[in-house]
């Protein structure tokens, strides 16, 4: 595998998204997330490649794991990582985003890990920083490296992504996970088929390299994986759907829905889960579950994420 | 661009390599044989197929990639871009004695992130390096315990050792 | 210098086009005091001449829709700073808008932009009350006492009037007082939240979106209360090809409904925001081709009445927020003309006359002024413009104090050389 990718360069300071990486890159970033996964397997789980550098995790907005991942990811390569959590609405008033990351930068950091409510805020700060900047969730729009590691788990598990039927269900109009997961996946040359009610898919969706399908069960049995994503209870509010119990009766993953699906369908889950809702327990916790395999995954994908973005760093200084 | 070994003379070189491995390895000690990626891993494989024979044992072979522990990782002067690969070495390397294999030992750095990457993975009883070609010029305080090869060469030269299974020929050639 | 027949300007020479009196010939222009004394071949001693050979010469322009901030936000823009935004465009009077801080709702507050605007002495400024209270939608304002202190209309821009009710009273109360009732439509229920235009490119950036049918459903309802009211009523803006079609059954129809457009909406579509560049986040938002295609076709078939610029000036600091946070608007005073020689002149959907009447005659109209005209006796206001000149738009040169203006480093044709208010000239190259 590394062989192929030889003469390849990863020339990417910052990781914003996967809309504009092409099927190369992505594969370079798998490859090189293989090469890091041992490290979190040995007797130390610990490699001095990022000694030195300063990874700040910048949150908006609550988030556990993917803040712990990217952070335990750093602590493995042995950057310094500093937490700067600040989970307030975008519109307050005060420090604007600009001024808090130059703040920050000027006590000298070398990656910044955002997470924040607004789309576009990551593409904000690498026009505007000098660090690297990575981008753990913003808004709506993107969360990247959720779905490097969901295509990374799906490539574990069958090689390849080509011709694989990947299904994503549920709220796919205010879901990063799914925009992120549709690029990564057609590009890797899997048919995604998007499933859900027609008030949760986004405007435009048959512009989108993907299908639409408002019935679980009528693509149930033909799909390679399904990937459930998190029921937004917030939604409901908005009467984007009537009731929970109307939700998981279409668009549930239930004991006997998972019988008509294929036997060695991948069931994923970006987390955190709502047992019994989008997902029954058993099928969470089933054998065609990969849901805590992503998870230990995430790790090796962030810290390939770091190496490579702060390697393209390096190489344009040198430039 | 002149040929310093010949394909007889890696074949040779290896030959002869095991053989005064082989008389230093106590009969009740484990060994297992770790290369260094790329070439070494190459050397490595070869090396373990002899030693196996001559020992008349099994002998564990792992490879193991060092771009996680270079030096310079973070040097912006840093040459090429380093890929990372896998490390594969499927078995505990505590209380084994591990001969490390490299094709050319240079400055010793490569060296010395192989042996900081081997103590992440467990505490050997012991680490010897064997090497094909040995260019001189260190630049850490570092020497093989096996050599088949000793050249005396610029530091401008460059060693460059082929190797059938990615390049389609043995030889060691210098430039 | 009222009327001082001392004050003497000779503009020599150049090409008038007045639409209003069907002229485009060249022609010399004697401005006597602040009023036009006479046109056609000028001999004429005189201390004060503009060659004009191979300029256009026309009625002074108009834009009837932009924002000075002034009070409230003045480190954005100035009464002052906007009015020599406003000459360096080639404007001789502008329309301020009401949702400043405090809003433009009553008297005082019109009374206090007229004094500003005489300070200034730049350009004519006419100021457009709030429809309700604090544009919150819920109390008439005093539209007549604002009437009484000169503004031309009334809008509560930046929103539209949510409720129908409160819309059609205040329709039913501007007819009273003879004047125009403007609106932003955008019905919150359905484009409340948005930042961008809803289609592809907002699915995408997973930016919530501004349904056009937003904006139509106000425009349809509207016309609906003109219908009955039958008073005079503006469409700000309009960006959509559902709207120019409301606009053009209700011309139909023979209601006193105009329509402005402002350039960015004939100009990007919402494929610029691709790199959520707030430069381009502007309310209503940047739409697509097909609407492009339609505001042009608008324009070429007479439906739209005046060519404004809603100008809406930022700081920096202000758009470089996230893109949801960023405020809406896009500075483009000084270099509007320009933008509307590109976007109608060179693809040729109309011709320099008919630019210059909606520019000038057109929207003077709309809020009821006699303006736009050159003949004998009008008020000297005049613009003169060299067609050929090629210049870039650089934001550094601007007068505005703001420069979130998206057009920064275009090559455009169409530079201002004089402009002339009340026969002095209060602007030149």
């Amino acid at each position: 595998m590394g062989k192929k990718n030889k003469k390849f360069e990863w020339t990417r300071k910052h990781l914003l998204g996967l809309r504009d990486l092409t099927a190369e890159e992505i594969g370079f970033i798998l490859d090189t997330a293989e090469g890091f996964e041992q490290v979190s397997t040995r007797s130390i789980k610990k490699a001095p490649t990022l000694r030195g550098r300063v990874v700040v995790n910048l949150f908006f907005e609550d988030s556990t794991r993917t803040r712990v991942s990217f952070g335990l990811a750093a602590n493995r390569l042995s950057a310094d990582v500093i937490d700067f959590s600040k989970t307030s609405s975008s519109v307050s008033k005060g420090e604007t985003l600009l001024d808090t990351a130059r703040n920050l930068e000027a006590m000298g950091i070398d990656i910044v890990v955002i997470r924040h409510c607004a789309g576009g805020a990551p593409k904000l700060l690498s026009k505007n920083i000098n660090a690297s900047v990575i981008n753990a969730g913003d808004g709506f729009n993107e969360h990247p490296t959720q779905a490097l590691l969901d295509v990374y788990t799906i490539r574990k598990e069958r090689g390849s992504l080509k011709g694989l039927k990947i299904g994503i269900a549920g709220d796919i109009a205010h879901s990063r996970v799914a925009r992120s997961d549709i690029w990564a996946m057609t590009k890797l040359g899997a048919e995604v088929t998007l499933i859900g009610p027609p008030t949760l898919m986004p405007g435009k969706v048959e512009e989108l390299p993907v299908k639409v399908c408002y019935k679980l069960d009528d693509v149930i049995e033909e799909l390679d994986v399904i990937n459930m994503l998190r029921i937004q209870f917030e939604r409901m509010g908005k009467a984007q759907f009537p009731s929970v119990r109307e939700y998981s009766h279409f668009f549930g993953l239930t004991v006997e829905r998972m019988k008509r699906a294929k036997d060695d369908i991948i069931v994923m889950h970006p987390g955190p889960i709502n047992r019994g809702l989008e997902i029954e327990s058993q099928v969470a916790d089933g054998a065609n579950s990969v849901i805590l395999k992503q998870v230990s995954n995430g790790l090796a994908v962030r810290m390939a994420v770091l190496f490579l973005v702060n390697q393209a760093a390096m190489k344009r200084q040198k430039k | 661009m002149k040929e310093i070994l010949s394909a007889e003379q890696i074949e040779k070189a290896l030959s002869d390599l095991v053989n005064r491995i082989a008389l230093d390895i106590d009969p009740n000690t484990e060994v297992a044989v770790i290369g260094i990626r790329s070439r070494g891993e190459i050397l490595a494989q070869r090396l373990v197929k002899k030693l196996s024979e001559k020992l008349k044992r099994e002998i564990e072979l792992g490879v193991l990639d060092i771009t996680l522990y270079r030096d310079d990782i973070n040097d912006p002067q840093g040459e090429t871009q380093p890929t990372v690969r896998s490390t594969e070495i499927e078995f505990d390397i505590s209380d084994k004695l591990i001969i490390l294999v490299d094709d050319v030992l240079y400055t010793g750095r490569s060296t010395r992130s192989a042996l900081d990457a081997l103590m992440d993975l467990g505490r050997p009883k012991a680490i010897r390096l064997a090497v094909l070609v040995d260019r001189g010029h260190r630049e850490l305080p570092i020497q093989a315990d096996y050599v088949s090869c000793r050249v005396d060469i610029p530091e401008a030269l460059k060693v460059s050792v082929h190797l059938t299974e990615t390049d389609d020929v043995d030889r060691v050639t210098v430039k | 210098m009222k009327n001082d027949p001392d004050n003497k300007l000779l503009i020599k020479s150049g090409r008038l086009i007045d639409p209003v009196n069907g002229i485009d010939k060249v022609a010399d222009v004697l401005v006597v005091g602040e009023t036009v004394a006479k046109i056609g071949l000028v001999n004429e001693e005189c201390e004060n001449v503009i060659d004009a050979a191979g300029k256009i010469v026309m009625p002074g322009m108009i834009d009837i829709h932009v924002h000075f901030r002034e009070p409230g936000n003045e480190e954005e823009e100035t009464i002052l700073s906007g009015s020599n935004a406003a000459v360096a465009g080639g404007f001789t009077s502008v329309v301020l808008m009401p949702n400043t801080n405090p809003t433009i709702d009553d008297q005082t507050s019109v009374e206090y932009a007229h004094r500003m605007a005489r300070q200034a002495r730049k350009t004519f400024i006419y100021v457009m009350g709030a429809i309700t209270k604090g544009r919150e939608g819920n109390q008439l304002a005093e539209m007549g006492l604002m009437a009484d202190a000169g503004a031309v209309g009334f809008t509560d821009d930046g929103a539209g009037v949510q409720s129908a009710s409160m819309m059609l009273i205040a329709l039913k109360y501007a007819g009273m007082l003879d004047t125009v009732v403007s609106q932003h439509c955008q019905d919150n229920s359905l484009g409340s939240g948005g930042v961008m235009n809803a289609g592809y490119n907002s699915s995408v950036l997973g930016l919530p979106g501004i349904d056009p049918l937003a904006e139509e459903m106000m425009l349809w309802r509207d016309v609906q209360l003109v219908k009955k009211t039958k008073t005079r009523y503006h469409a700000q803006h309009i960006s959509t090809a559902g709207s120019v079609k409301i606009i053009k059954e209700a011309k139909e129809m023979g209601l006193p409904v105009t329509c402005e457009v402002a350039p960015h909406h004939l100009l990007f579509t919402d494929d610029s925001i691709s790199d959520y560049d707030t430069n381009y986040k502007v309310n209503p938002p940047v739409r697509t081709a097909e609407d492009i295609d339609a505001l042009k076709q608008a324009v070429a078939d007479g439906i739209v009445d005046a060519l404004a610029t809603d100008h809406a000036p930022h700081l920096k600091s202000e758009k470089d927020l996230e893109f949801l946070s960023a405020p809406f608007g896009i500075a483009s005073l000084e270099c509007a003309l320009s933008l509307y020689i590109k976007a109608l002149i060179e693809p040729g959907v109309i011709g320099w006359s008919e630019l210059i009447r909606l520019m000038s005659a057109g929207p003077a109209g709309v809020i009821g002024v006699d303006k736009g005209r050159l003949n004998e006796g009008a008020m000297a206001d005049i613009t003169i413009v060299d067609p050929d000149a090629e210049y870039t738009i650089d934001v550094n040169s601007f007068k505005s104090k703001s420069t979130n203006c998206p057009y920064h480093g275009w090559k455009v044709k169409g530079k201002v050389q004089q402009t002339i208010v009340a026969g002095e000239i209060r602007y030149s190259v």
